[in-house]
């Protein structure tokens, strides 16, 4: 498979380069939203969405910038479309799905600040990606980030109903079910090659 | 009279970023960069310091314009502060060093969704006086570059057996290499977790007993 055709960027993003496993970009969601299996999905639907829109948006504006020459201005531009894609996002759910709105919460409005969007933004700027790429990459980030926030969600919910000594019930005993994952991740890396 | 108590800069305005409130390992912000470039103890340093200045930096201007900014945009205009500053750190660290730019990567321009800093700006700069936000900031600086250096260290030694780049053990090690992957990054982690967790709790246990007594 060629290094920049759509299906090899889809799959490498989604299983070996996963965002959250192998490159930690958007652990702070990774870590607090995966509590349960039913907020964790619809979690990682709106910020494979979020990605989406600020992928084609970021890439529109990346021409912009690199028209007018004003390159330095990328990070201040491109959080300012995050933003506004999530006021989007918060905005047509509150609309379609109040209760699904209610169930994600402050959750929500931090996707902002999750750094798997603008870390998405950043990368496809860094590779030249043209924009069907750049697309397929949102796509695949998002995917692989669903999947790994519900594989994580899974297995804390057995995790609740198995004895533990009072130490482990904390972060500590997620940051090593995630050390876990990545290992396990890591069997994809194959199929992937160098970011 | 309580204004100016509240003005006072103690010692425990710069300390608690460093233990109490330290924000990796108490708080659990700002995880992304804490694991993502903390392979060796250089690039973990760097990061720290690159951060502690982006926190004093704009600590010390939301502190100063507080009374400027309106309540409804405040939140947008800390993120425009803060990526200014970060995009300064971005230039400055590609002219003093292309190696570690290239080791830290997009990590870097990344610190803008740190959410230290924007947690900071918005829980103590915008509340309180600029010098008081930047002895804060340093505080909070410092311990997050402790916390990225615990990690640092520990991941180097085991993973390429060296320290800041010297080597360590001579040729008969044999290097850990999951440390020094993706893996590696959590399970250090979170086994620092579990250490202060168990401090705490052998901490509190005696204070306990001494309260049953009592």
């Amino acid at each position: 498979m060629q290094a920049d055709s759509l299906s090899f960027i889809f799959l490498n993003t989604v299983l070996a380069n996963n965002f959250v496993l192998a490159m930690f970009l958007g652990l702070c969601p990774f870590l607090g939203v995966s509590g349960k299996l039913s907020t964790a999905i619809p979690m990682g639907l709106a910020t494979l969405f979020v990605m989406l829109v600020s992928s084609v948006s970021a890439y529109g504006v990346n021409l912009l910038l690199v028209a007018l020459d004003i390159e330095f201005l990328r990070l201040i531009a491109y959080i300012a479309i995050i933003a506004s894609a999530v006021q989007l996002v918060e905005m047509s759910l509150k609309k379609y799905s109040p209760a699904l709105f209610r169930s994600l919460g402050i959750f929500l409005p931090l996707i902002t600040t999750n750094c798997a969007i603008l870390g998405l933004a950043l990368f496809q700027t860094f590779r030249d990606y043209n924009f069907a790429q750049s697309v397929t990459y949102a796509l695949g980030a998002g995917t692989g980030f669903i999947l790994a926030i519900a594989l994580m969600a899974g297995l804390r919910e057995k995790l609740v109903l198995s004895k533990l000594p009072t130490v482990t019930q904390g972060a500590a005993l997620s940051l090593m079910l995630g050390g876990l994952l990545s290992l396990s991740f890591m069997g994809f890396a194959g199929l992937g090659g160098a970011h | 009279m309580s204004r100016r108590t509240d003005n006072r800069i103690t010692w425990e305005t710069f300390s608690e970023g460093l233990w109490k409130e330290n924000p990796v390992f108490v708080m659990l912000l700002g995880m992304c960069p804490v694991l993502a470039v903390t392979n060796s103890a250089i690039n973990a340093l760097a990061m720290g310091l690159a951060t502690t200045f982006v926190l004093v930096a704009s600590g010390a201007l939301v502190s100063l314009l507080r009374s400027f900014i309106p309540k409804q945009v405040r939140i947008a205009t800390y993120i425009v502060i803060i990526a200014t500053f970060v995009t300064m750190v971005d230039y400055v660290i590609q002219a003093i060093s292309l190696d570690l730019y290239n080791a830290l990567g997009a990590f870097i321009q990344l610190i803008v969704v740190n959410c230290i800093i924007l947690g900071r700006a918005e829980a103590y700069a915008s509340k309180h006086r600029p010098l008081k936000s930047i002895v804060n900031a340093l505080g909070m600086g410092t311990g997050f570059t402790f916390a990225l250096l615990c990690l640092g260290v520990v991941r180097e030694v085991l993973g390429s057996g060296s320290l800041f780049g010297i080597s360590l053990f001579g040729d008969h090690f044999q290097p850990w290499v999951v440390m020094v992957l993706p893996a590696g990054g959590f399970i250090v982690l979170g086994a620092w977790l579990l250490l202060f967790d168990w401090l705490k709790q052998r901490q509190a246990l005696p204070q306990e007993e001494k309260a049953h007594a009592g």
